[in-house]
């Protein structure tokens, strides 16, 4: 476990040390900011919770993450660093994990700094905090949902465009499997697929938490998933370290 | 006891391309041996088999009885391996690197700091501690790889080309360097400076289109009167002429 946290480490250090973070961090926040008051409605719904913010993180994540992830281990390959990296001792897995966790880490601080929407709507009204609670758990697990994808997907290839694509692309398909258009579409058809559409879709399990609902069933998909995609990130950087 | 590094039979293929071609060598404590090929000959592709960066087709590598694709972890434990082109992580600054690498390596407080402090004097990087690594020049960048091979004193070191890009007052510090360190340890460097294989080795192989050519201690190739280059270009040239002939 501890050469995973050492990498996380210095991975985090290094998103700080370069404009990556400060990047990422303010156009997440004006984004969401925007986003929340402008199509949101925030003010007009005349409702104390952060329902039009938490609508609008998965879809923020969808093209954000994927900008993070597309160079976790391109990156590596382009400096050879790589080559250093899987020479230390320690196992594969560790680096995997490290990595990931640098990254979900980084997406933790870019969600806790939305904290002022929180402050209003504190401010404004008298809100169910627990929900606002469940919704950013919600948001964390998308978030680390898509890393996932995303550091698989940059695990397998060398160029940083094709693996943001591809990113986009996945986890575009893991979101909109459960709205309504998707599953409705696929009900008069195919209704098996309708049933699996609606099961693996990340959209409909963080649509409980927004509405305040941890279920232990939505912790285990999400648990799962990441671990399943962390897994195939193992093995394909086992079987294209070198090129 | 076995020897610290032990090859056996190892081969790498990419598709239809052998790079590697049943190797087998084995280098003892206080050996150094000079690793000697024209460019694209495997050496590069056998040393990273070696650091169990790449597995091997067919055949084996043991660090200190542990194989590198068995027991991974044991045998880089007993490595300290420079890649080709030294990389590291260019934001980071040099004391930051190499703190890195001890806290991989398992060294925790004052030992990782003093584990740092000696590489770093080791190799005469003091003078730059703080500085970005993206900063350095090439000769420093170098000897940042080197530092990081050199921290955890380990038994084993791999070094590829760890001469390469420094200028001639700074390749005689590293070779110095190695010599002090060699009776305690078994070395391969790889270098296609044939003055190097004089200075610092005990041992020269040559390998030309991933087979071993030569295996001998320097001064018996050169024991038939003719100097090293003109061995080494017989010996390499000789063999991609009269398969074009």
């Amino acid at each position: 476990m501890s050469p995973a946290l050492t990498i996380a480490r210095r991975e985090l250090a290094g998103y700080f040390a370069t404009p990556v973070a400060y990047v990422f961090i303010v156009i997440f926040l004006v984004l969401a900011g925007a986003l929340t008051f402008t199509l949101g409605n925030f003010f007009a719904r005349g409702q104390a919770d952060l329902i039009p913010f938490f609508t609008f993180v998965p879809w923020l994540f969808l093209f954000l993450v994927p900008a993070l992830t597309m160079r976790l281990w391109a990156e590596e390959r382009r400096l050879g660093t790589i080559e250093l990296l899987l020479t230390l001792p320690l196992a594969q897995w560790q680096a995997v994990l490290g990595k990931f966790l640098a990254a979900w880490a980084f997406c933790g601080i870019a969600l806790a700094l939305t904290f002022p929407l929180w402050i209003t709507v504190n401010l404004l009204g008298d809100p169910d905090n627990g929900v606002i609670l469940a919704g950013y758990v919600g948001c964390l697990l998308v978030a680390g949902a898509f890393l996932a994808i995303g550091a698989a997907v940059s695990a397998l290839t060398k160029n940083q465009v094709i693996a943001f694509v591809l990113a986009v692309a996945i986890c575009f398909v893991f979101t909109v499997a459960g709205t309504p258009v998707v599953t409705e579409f696929l009900s008069d058809r195919m209704p098996v697929l309708a049933e699996m559409a609606r099961a693996i879709s990340v959209s409909d399990r963080f649509g409980g938490f927004t509405r305040g609902v941890v279920s232990a069933r939505d912790i285990v998909f999400f648990g799962s998933f990441m671990a399943f995609f962390l897994f195939v990130n193992a093995v394909i950087l086992d079987h294209r370290k070198a090129d | 006891m076995a020897a610290l590094i032990e090859i056996e039979r190892l081969t790498k293929r990419f598709g239809g391309f052998t790079a590697v071609d049943d190797v087998s060598f084995t280098v003892d404590r206080g050996e150094v041996l000079g690793f000697l090929g024209p460019n694209g000959a495997g050496k590069s592709t056998t040393m990273r088999m070696l650091a169990g960066f790449m597995p091997p087709t067919a055949g084996t590598a043991r660090i200190c009885g542990a194989d590198v694709v068995e027991d991974p972890v044991a045998a880089k434990r007993n490595l300290g391996f420079l890649p080709e082109g030294a990389p590291t992580y260019p934001e980071m600054t040099v004391a930051g690197f190499l703190g890195f690498t001890a806290r991989i390596r398992g060294f925790r407080g004052t030992e990782a700091s003093d584990r740092v402090a000696h590489a770093m004097r080791l190799t005469q990087l003091e003078g730059v501690r703080l500085q970005p690594i993206e900063t350095l020049s090439k000769g420093f960048k170098r000897r940042v790889g080197l530092a990081q091979a050199l921290l955890h004193d380990p038994p084993v070191l791999v070094l590829d080309e760890p001469t390469d890009g420094l200028d001639p007052n700074q390749k005689h510090e590293v070779r110095e360097l190695i010599r002090r360190m060699a009776p305690e340890k078994a070395i391969v460097i790889s270098t296609h400076i044939l003055e190097e294989v004089d200075a610092v080795c005990t041992r020269a192989i040559i390998i030309a289109r991933g087979r071993v050519v030569v295996d001998a201690a320097p001064s018996v190739l050169e024991g038939e009167g003719k100097s090293l280059e003109e061995v080494f270009r017989e010996l390499t040239l000789g063999t991609a002429q009269r398969k074009a002939a």
